[in-house]
């Protein structure tokens, strides 16, 4: 059973890691503050599960999964990036109540409300399935330290500090910042895909604005652009979310808890809200972070 | 002639911040910009540099007509420029600061920084510089970037007497390697001690155009500008 558990903790920190890498490319170090994120790491989700439904083999449903998201992104941000601060925050904001909408009501391909169940696994036993996990997150992580410190991720950070500048020294900033977006919504597809070929099932909840909370408070937590951040940050919340599981058997609190089992939902959500807030007021950085929130 | 302008307005809402201005810059020459707060010096910056779309009116860099491009064309083109207020990539290092503008080895960009009297380590970080420094590094980066002409938006602006002295050396020399800067000022001692032309500006309108020494004796720009 601990060991099945360990299995589950890994597997989903590994998958949050690498959507936050991808959200932090975007808000750490291109300044997009992408809040329709999950929108993306939800197309992946449903993307793969439907391919994968119909019978494609997974080697050819997580990659395309990852494409439609990563073709979806670079629409979106080819339609949105010139919107500057909080215009473009609200836009992508509203990108979430869109995909709510469409997965709810958008019967014959998503089977709305009822989801999509029996999504076939990529490997029958979860070790095995947390082995390739844990390779496809190595080459993300590597990937994203490559990117982040080549010439290109030198130019996203540029356009973070300031976007005038960057565009008075030659750079194109609008195509940067759709090529930032497209690279950061691959991550989050590929991450919805893993999740969904683990899960075994995608409804319209995977769009909930509470997963997205957790997302971002991850991010804040490890620290704007950093991809150690970025890990350090899902590590940090992760262990303390999934500690939160076991929290009735606390002495004292097993008692209030046993009259009141609703607030053993609502004590994930106050746990990391209040990492979060202590994090904003004594270390405004996260725990890697180079820029501050 | 290097850089012209031809009947450029620019309307903000019902202001006219440009209005039909005609100059023209002088290749391998200093050229100062000067005009009463609100005169329009700023805009035309922007819209020479691509900042700002004009209403109407003609641009052009050598023989290339660049009204209207967008910024990082012009950049492109062959304008480098900075800002009356720095513009340096804060969480970036120096070293990064000048890789944005171009490719370069460490030696080259020692060699850029030397020349302009700055002596802080590539890695340091920009936003740990002070606001002198910061203007240098600015300026290092827009020297980096290839151009054919620089354009500086109030350089002395904030600075301590020790790097405005410099910044007159250093002006001094790039005008000796034979290249074109046209600058925006408000120091007039400065302005009259480095400028080859000056070219008045007031309420969009170029008002003079000429020597230092005929500027400072011309009625309309005492009028104008001075307030005398």
């Amino acid at each position: 059973m601990i060991h099945d558990f360990l299995i589950y903790f890994l597997l989903i920190v590994l998958i949050y890691t690498i959507i936050v890498m991808s959200f932090n490319l975007a808000v750490g170090f291109t300044g997009l503050v992408n809040l329709g994120h999950m929108v993306f790491f939800g197309i992946g989700a449903y993307a793969s599960a439907l391919l994968a439904l119909s019978g494609a083999p997974w080697y050819l449903a997580v990659p395309s999964s990852a494409l439609i998201a990563a073709l979806s992104g670079a629409i979106i941000a080819a339609l949105t990036v010139r919107l500057k601060g909080d215009y473009f925050q609200i836009v992508t904001l509203g990108l979430v109540f869109i995909a709510v909408t469409l997965s709810r009501n958008w019967i014959s391909l998503t089977r709305g409300a009822l989801g999509l169940p029996g999504v076939p696994p990529i490997f029958k036993d979860s070790l095995h399935y947390m082995i390739f996990v844990m390779a496809v997150f190595a080459l993300s992580v590597i990937f994203f330290y490559w990117l982040t410190n080549s010439g290109t991720g030198k130019i996203f950070q540029a356009i973070r500090d300031d976007e005038t500048a960057s565009s008075v020294l030659g750079k194109n900033t609008y195509f940067y910042k759709i090529l930032s977006i497209t690279i950061s919504t691959f991550f989050a597809g590929l991450a919805g895909s893993l999740f969904v070929h683990y899960i075994k099932f995608v409804d319209p909840t995977i769009f909930d604005l509470e997963f997205f909370v957790l997302i971002l408070s991850m991010l804040i937590a490890g620290g704007l652009a950093s991809i150690q951040g970025s890990i350090a940050g899902v590590f940090t919340l992760g262990i303390f979310v999934e500690l939160i599981r076991f929290i009735d058997r606390v002495p004292l609190l097993s008692t209030v808890l046993a009259q009141h089992p609703e607030l053993i939902g609502a004590s994930r959500t106050m746990v990391y809200s209040v990492i979060v807030i202590y994090l904003l007021i004594f270390r405004p950085r996260g725990i890697f972070g180079r820029v501050e929130v | 002639m290097i850089l012209s302008l031809k009947n450029v307005s620019k309307t903000f809402g019902g202001v006219k911040a440009v209005n039909k201005c005609i100059f023209e810059v002088e290749e391998n020459k200093i050229t100062s910009l000067i005009g009463p707060n609100g005169a329009g010096k700023t805009t035309v910056f922007n819209i020479i540099s691509g900042l700002a779309e004009p209403d109407s009116g003609i641009i052009r860099l050598g023989s290339k007509n660049i009204t209207g491009l967008a910024a990082h064309k012009i950049a492109k083109s062959g304008i480098s420029r900075t800002f009356q207020l720095t513009k340096v990539f804060r969480n970036l290092s120096v070293r990064d600061n000048m890789l944005i503008a171009k490719k370069a080895s460490d030696d080259e960009i020692k060699r850029i920084l030397k020349s302009i009297y700055f002596d802080k380590p590539l890695d340091t970080i920009a936003s740990e510089l002070s606001y002198g420094q910061q203007r240098l590094l600015e300026l290092a980066r827009a020297l980096l970037m290839p151009h054919s002409l620089l354009m500086l938006d109030e350089p002395t602006a904030g600075v301590n007497p020790k790097i405005r002295q410099e910044l007159k050396t250093i002006l001094r020399n790039l005008r000796k390697e034979g290249k074109t800067v046209f600058l925006i000022e408000h120091d007039m001692e400065f302005v009259m001690d480095i400028s080859d032309t000056v070219i008045v500006l007031n309420e969009g309108k170029v008002l003079k155009v000429g020597k230092p020494k005929e500027i400072v004796k011309d009625r309309k720009v005492l009028e104008a500008y001075l307030g005398k």
